[in-house]
């Protein structure tokens, strides 16, 4: 343990942004051993650790952090395994900063342990030692679950119930398994052979995947039920919003889910190599504040846009993008457009996208989100031009499943309703968690949702009691 | 991967795909499709189904792009890197009807199951085809088979009716009562169908194909506007009441990419062939 606190995270190693624009590798490089070891010393070991109840899925942070100060960072990945299944994915896309981080009893005085940053070097160390082992499974209970959906809820809910003998089969409807990982977020974020090579664990501890299956059309759930003793709905939300507004549906106007499963799932980044095209802009608008505005945005810059603008109806402060992902967007020059609306999109003779028309706003009493409420401010509309503009506005859960399962309590935003404590949904055998219980929100809370649910599924599976 | 059981040139550029599968034709239904991708870098798609059975699945397509010409090219005990379905909503059945059901070039094919499905269900079927030339009309049997009345036009003349889909069906509606005109082909044939059947008032079903990615419901590409409000092909579709299609939205849509498609068939040649 060091004698003297160092105040600062031991910074992590960044592409250039002028490098960075031109490419989609990953932006950061991640920790070397020095470094990581440097970074675990800061940690206190706390006899109570506050940063545990910060984590959705209960790793044992100083635990893990232990290993790696010690140089033993196959136990460190063997600790972290033990909660979290996906410690790659993690490692970079959760908001550490309102979770583990934010509770390190360093942040009174200093910054906090880089959890994140060291979560990530443990699983990347692990990626560099070959093929990772399996832990040894127990006696198959003979109890069949199915799993709906491959993304980081689904993939938790496999992890945890074959880790305790139960059989899982995974149903994903696209063509590459990771859900949101693979299609939403983008490869210089999140490079896809992270995700690939921890669904692949998963697949060696015995879950079978089936992909290019969708719940709701190819079979039902009361069909599935009939082969599962148990079904988890993990299907994210994955229905776009668009603003409703004149000219939307013009050419060169885009959905984020769309402007971004072009970009990743499909890699319309290496057209013609690959088939699927996506539309180059030049001047191009992203219309949203989230972390998936941000990811869109950075995309248009690597697609070799000349001018690529956020536009957020709020201003900065209420901007519910992570921070890095700002200083991120910053650095490599995107233009911030605060206070801004767009009411009307103007298209060409050809009805391509020429023109957005935007209303200026002022903040006005908070609302139901504690977030002060954007008010037009009249006569303030003025025209810019675009060449491709896109939404990223928000999304709410796919309509497949509620509308193919009859007995399935559904909320207003057309939401799988779903107890909090158990994961439970009104129809009997089946849970839900993450995006489709609650509409659009991270990775780590659906991760978390899904580790709940798990439990549930196994208590139901040993005693039948539902 | 999936296996590809036949794929046959049924008439000049028009190839009928049978791909092995043991899990559509349980839920499919009339009116619905597939998603299918050549290879690893290959486009997703949606193509009609025509036929399943509980081994296999059957599209017809057109060979135009890079994807279809990857398609037709394809052998039996080839392989596919995706198929999935059945996705979209299924045709809406009624009973004891009349139905004019047209179909024009790989509209050929997609009719075939929709009309058995209508001839299921008690309807009386009249079923139209068209294309330019004799040559290029198929199925006349299958689909005879499901049909009270039958007709062919071309526009040369050559085989059956000669002139437009258009014109016979004027005609067919200023001398015959029909409660519904169904129709299966490229955009334009079901713009044209709709537009014709609009002052006879008949409801008007057309079956669109805006372009799609996932077509699941996620992505938005295929929005087409019905009734002044924006709906999914994917979803909500593909079929929809074509006195209610926005036509010059669906038409600039659906080229989009064209560009693009252009660019990628010379570069996919260029790589194939040198």
């Amino acid at each position: 343990m060091a004698s003297k606190i160092v105040p600062k995270k031991t910074p992590m190693r960044e592409r250039p942004p002028q490098e960075r624009v031109k490419s989609f590798k990953e932006v950061p490089f991640g920790y070397s051993p020095e470094e990581a070891i440097t970074e675990a010393k800061r940690c206190l070991q706390c006899k109570k650790p506050t940063c545990i109840p910060g984590c959705p899925v209960e790793i044992d942070i100083p635990g893990f952090i232990k290993f790696i100060a010690e140089g033993d960072f196959a136990g460190s990945i063997k600790c972290l395994k033990e909660k979290n299944v996906l410690p790659a994915v993690c490692g970079r896309v959760c908001p550490q900063e309102d979770q583990c981080e934010k509770l390190c009893v360093l942040t009174k005085k200093f910054e906090p342990v880089a959890v994140g940053r060291l979560e990530r070097f443990a699983a990347d160390w692990e990626a560099t030692q070959g093929e990772s082992p399996i832990p040894e499974l127990p006696k198959s209970t003979g109890k069949r679950t199915a799993v709906i959906g491959a993304g980081p809820g689904g993939l938790t809910v496999a992890g945890d119930l074959s880790r305790v003998g139960h059989a899982v089969t995974i149903f994903e409807a696209l063509h590459k398994p990771g859900g949101v990982l693979v299609y939403g977020i983008p490869e210089f974020r999140l490079p896809k052979s992270t995700i690939y090579r921890e669904v692949d664990y998963l697949i060696r501890c015995g879950v079978e995947l089936k992909l290019d299956f969708v719940v709701g059309k190819t079979a039902t759930i009361d069909q599935l039920l009939k082969d599962f003793d148990a079904v988890y709905i993990g299907t994210g939300a994955g229905l776009p919003w668009f603003m409703n507004i004149p000219g939307e549906n013009l050419n060169g106007i885009y959905s984020a889910n769309e402007y971004l499963t072009r970009a990743n799932l499909m890699k319309a980044y290496l057209f013609p190599e690959y088939d699927t095209p996506i539309v180059r802009g030049k001047r191009v608008a992203v219309i949203g504040g989230g972390n998936v505005a941000m990811d869109c945005a950075r995309t248009a810059l690597r697609l070799g846009a000349d001018e690529v603008r956020i536009v957020y109806r709020r201003s900065r402060k209420e901007m519910p993008a992570r921070d890095e992902e700002i200083h991120h967007g910053e650095e490599e020059g995107i233009i911030f457009e605060f206070l801004t609306l767009p009411v009307k999109y103007v298209g060409d003779e050809y009805s391509w996208v020429k023109e957005m028309e935007c209303l200026r706003m002022k903040l006005g009493e908070p609302d139901a989100s504690g977030r002060r409420r954007p008010v037009p401010i009249e006569g303030s509309n003025y025209i810019t031009a675009v060449d491709t503009a896109v939404c990223a506005i928000g999304q709410s859960p796919n309509p497949l499943i509620p509308q193919t399962t009859p007995d399935l309590k559904i909320g207003k935003w057309g939401n799988i309703e779903a107890d909090e404590k158990t994961g439970k949904t009104s129809k009997k055998g089946c849970w839900a968690g993450g995006d489709v219980v609650r509409g659009g929100a991270t990775v780590i809370l659906a991760m978390g949702d899904a580790r709940v649910a798990a439990r549930s599924i196994d208590e139901y599976l040993k005693t039948g009691v539902w | 991967m999936y296996k590809v059981l036949k794929r046959e040139k049924i008439v000049p550029n028009i190839h009928l795909l049978v791909i092995e599968s043991d899990a559509i034709y349980k839920n499919a239904q009339a009116g619905e499709f597939v998603v299918v991708r050549a290879d690893e870098r290959g486009e997703r798609i949606p193509l009609n189904l025509v036929d399943w059975d509980k081994n296999s699945v059957s599209m017809m397509f057109m060979e135009i792009g890079t994807s279809t010409r990857k398609f037709a090219a394809l052998k039996a005990g080839d392989e596919i890197a995706t198929l999935v379905g059945p996705l979209g909503k299924p045709t809406e059945m009624t009973k004891g009807k009349k139905i004019l059901c047209l179909g024009g070039c790989y509209g050929i094919g997609a009719l075939y199951p929709v009309i058995r499905a209508f001839k299921e269900q008690d309807n009386t079927v009249v079923t139209a085809i068209e294309a330019r030339s004799a040559y290029l009309l198929y199925w006349q049997e299958k689909l005879k088979k499901y049909s009270d009345e039958f007709y062919e036009i071309t526009r040369d003349g050559t085989q059956g009716l000669q002139g437009h889909i258009n014109d016979f069906l004027q005609e067919y509606l200023r001398t015959n009562a029909v409660d519904l005109v169904y129709v299966q082909g490229c955009t334009y044939l079901t713009y044209l169908s709709s537009e014709t059947t609009r002052p006879y008032g008949i409801k008007t079903i057309v079956g669109l194909n805006p372009i799609m990615v996932d077509a699941t419901g996620m992505c938005g590409v295929c929005r087409v506007i019905i009734n002044g409000e924006t709906k999914f092909g994917c979803v909500d579709g593909p079929e929809f009441d074509g006195h209610q299609v926005d036509w010059e939205n669906l038409l600039s849509r659906r080229k989009i990419y064209l560009k693009e498609e252009v660019y990628s068939l010379s570069f996919y040649e260029c790589e194939k062939y040198g």
